[in-house]
């Protein structure tokens, strides 16, 4: 009797869905550096999770796809310390995930690419806006969530001229990554018409970001900072390390707007986007991991969104199959900004639409109306197939 | 019996009064449309008769989803960000109760004896079932995720969902409430619409931009209809809404951005015509002849009167901010 009601359920089961058999598994490691760095701003002070908090979103909103299609994703992080190796950390956790989303430095998510070529791994960089990983550094295994500081550039530019603030005063601070960002800026300027009317470089001298009585200090030394410049429009600043560029709004000598590092910031995505349905999203995101979404979170998410949107296309779990379709001409992803967001498959860069935010408000959304493309106008943003150095391999 | 009509008239007057229109003198011909402004959060009333809004009711905050019920008495409305359903009374034409839906209503649909209200819960990944008449929840579905679209099989044995993130339309057997199968269509699934002899299921997808055309028996994607405007970029085509002629051979389908509405021949599957109309074109309801087809358009605040035998558009009527749903009076 009892034998014969276990035969019924089972055959209910079989009968009603395919779920009786084993869900298929899909591992997805993420890779990251351990610890947080120090911003101007207590409010944008990244929190220990972000980045990972995207990746936890998007296995949630992956797994609720995946239970019709009998698909399973986990997600395992790996964080490593400074002086840790980033090629073990990555050969570890590939020995158990088909997928790895990376936020490492330039460098050595070039040497975790080039040690996990062979095993077939896909890497996704979510967290590197380094040019030169697109370019002559690009790697066929490494997909780019993340823009790049031409696209920001670019995204900002556009603004910019439309808004016919054509004139930039360029302060660049003396970090490397800050001279990037100047270079990236210098060429938006060219391409859209707009002038640099002047450059300066604000020096890091070390010191602390948090001070007693910081303020006093800061409000006599940047209108002085500033003073004297030609006529310009707006104050476009180079400060990826910040450094100096929050300090700028409203203490410069002329009244002018800020944008760049501070002020007017083109950036991946915002807390306050809620176009496009993107206030469900945001609400989920609040709801799981009880802050609000950053860009690096954003551009996580989207990685694994990429890798479930493939696999339930392709209705298999398989490496190589997904990464063919993910890099193929079908393979298209929704990130709530307002359009589909495909690959450049020049490059394996993410196209996507880039926010110009300003702490509590979507100010725009570029591309801007008027900068045409024969492709995409997604493509006015960023180094174009004509101008890559990339060769895939 | 004198008294009977004469308690009437008075009501009559009454309604007349309070809505500023004679409405009994109205024409045979003469309908009502309700359009729910999203951004407003009021609901405008149009007269069909003289192409002007009669009437703007205040309703709940962020108001989309709208639909009459099947007695024509009352006209609710989904207020997503007041996490319910407003009931619309259509004769006094003000909120008088409201609908224990889910967080953040968006899109629903009932059965044909309009008992059972079926809404889209888009936070919460689920499909509620509420009681029309007893105003009771009378239990979830779980769905993919971002529930949307909603529609009812003609025989009302399958309800449809879409969901935008999970990218699939749901088929949920309405007796047992559990889903029995899952179609994949292109991405962010927002509207589904049957074709009245339940041969065909619709599927709009927004950024997608194409619609699905599934086979309801078998489950399967038989076809997409693909849109191209020359000298529009790709990206602006974003289908939403549906409209089907009573006739099954003409499909109307609201293109988003592109600012266009689609005509389309179910036969061919193919687009014979693009009309265009105001920014955003959302979504559309038919005038219960059949003569008109009103659309929302969110952007330009206005909503456009298709000439449905003469494929043109004939009237634009403005509206509240970014309308968004519409129904019209059976």
């Amino acid at each position: 009797m009892i034998r014969w009601l276990v035969g019924l359920i089972g055959f209910g089961l079989a009968a009603t869905s395919a779920l009786a058999a084993d869900p298929v598994m899909i591992g997805v490691g993420y890779l990251g550096v351990a610890g947080t760095r120090s911003t101007l701003s207590l409010v944008e002070q990244p929190a220990d999770n972000d980045g990972v908090a995207g990746a936890r979103l998007a296995i949630e909103d992956n797994n609720t796809t995946g239970k019709f299609l009998n698909q399973r994703f986990a997600l395992e992080e790996r964080r490593i310390k400074e002086g840790e190796d980033a090629v073990q950390a990555a050969t570890d956790l590939a020995a158990r995930n088909g997928f790895i989303i990376a936020d490492l430095p330039a460098d050595a998510l070039l040497k975790v690419a080039d040690a996990l070529r062979d095993r077939g791994t896909l890497l996704f960089n979510a967290g590197a806006i380094d040019e030169r990983l697109r370019e002559a550094d690009c790697r066929a295994n490494v997909i780019h969530t993340a823009p790049t500081r031409a696209m920001l550039a670019d995204a900002l530019g556009q603004y910019l001229v439309w808004k016919q603030w054509k004139r930039w005063l360029l302060v660049v601070g003396s970090h490397d990554e800050d001279k990037l960002f100047a270079d990236a800026l210098r060429r938006t300027a060219t391409r859209f018409g707009a002038k640099i009317v002047q450059e300066r470089s604000f020096e890091d001298k070390g010191g602390a970001r948090r001070t007693d009585s910081g303020v006093t200090l800061i409000q006599r030394q940047m209108p002085v900072f500033t003073q004297q410049a030609p006529a310009y429009d707006v104050l476009v600043a180079a400060d990826e390390s910040e450094v100096f560029g929050a300090y700028l709004p409203y203490r410069t000598w002329d009244p002018r707007p800020v944008a760049g590092s501070a002020g007017l910031v083109p950036r991946s995505w915002d807390a306050a986007q809620d176009q496009w349905g993107a206030i469900q999203m945001q609400n989920r995101f609040v709801k799981l991991n009880a802050r609000r979404m950053t860009p690096l979170d954003m551009q996580v998410w989207t990685a694994v969104r990429m890798i479930g949107e493939a696999t339930s296309r392709t209705n298999s779990g398989d490496v190589k199959k997904v990464t063919d379709f993910i890099k193929g001409p079908d393979f298209s992803v929704a990130a709530f900004k307002g359009t589909k967001l495909t690959l450049r498959d020049w490059n394996l860069q993410l196209r996507q639409p880039i926010l110009l935010v300003d702490g509590r408000m979507v100010v725009s959304v570029s591309p801007q109306e008027g900068f045409l493309h024969q492709v995409s106008e997604l493509d006015t943003l960023g180094y174009d197939r004509p101008e890559s150095k990339c060769k895939l391999k | 019996m004198q008294i009977e009509v004469r308690t009437l008239m008075l009501r009559m007057w009454r309604v007349g009064l309070l809505s500023g229109l004679a409405l009994a003198a109205a024409p045979a011909h003469a309908f009502i449309a309700y359009v729910s402004n999203e951004k407003s959060n009021t609901v405008s009333v149009i007269d069909t008769d003289s192409w002007t809004v009669t009437k703007t009711i205040k309703v709940g905050q962020r108001p989309r989803g709208i639909d009459f019920t099947r007695d024509g008495k009352f006209v609710m409305v989904a207020v997503g960000d007041d996490d319910t359903i407003q009931m619309i009374d259509a004769k006094t034409q003000a909120v008088v109760d409201s609908l224990p839906s889910g967080p953040d209503p968006e899109l629903f649909a009932q059965d044909a004896a309009g008992k059972i209200l079926y809404v889209a819960n888009e936070n919460d990944n689920t499909v509620t079932v509420i009681d029309l008449e007893k105003r009771a929840r009378l239990g979830d579905i779980q769905v993919g995720v971002e529930p949307e679209g909603m529609t009812i099989s003609p025989d009302g044995k399958t309800l449809i969902n879409t969901s935008e993130t999970t990218n699939m339309a749901h088929f949920i057997d309405t007796s047992s409430r559990q889903i029995v199968a899952n179609v994949l269509v292109d991405a962010r699934p927002r509207f589904a619409e049957f074709k009245h002899d339940a041969s065909e299921l619709w599927v709009s997808s927004e950024i997608g931009g194409t619609v699905s055309i599934i086979d309801p028996g078998k489950h399967e994607v038989t076809g997409k209809v693909t849109f191209e405007i020359p000298g529009l970029r790709k990206e602006a085509i974003q289908p939403v809404g549906i409209g089907m002629t009573r006739d099954d051979k003409t499909a109307f389908i609201a293109l988003g951005p592109a600012n266009r509405v689609a005509v389309v021949d179910t036969a061919t599957r193919k687009v014979t015509k693009y009309l265009l109309v105001g920014q955003r074109v959302w979504h559309m309801a038919f005038t219960p002849d059949e003569k008109y087809l009103l659309t929302t358009n969110g952007v330009s605040n206005d909503v456009s009167v298709i000439d449905v035998a003469a494929q043109k558009v004939i009237k634009t009527i403005q509206v509240g901010e970014l309308p968004w749903g519409i129904t019209i009076a059976p």
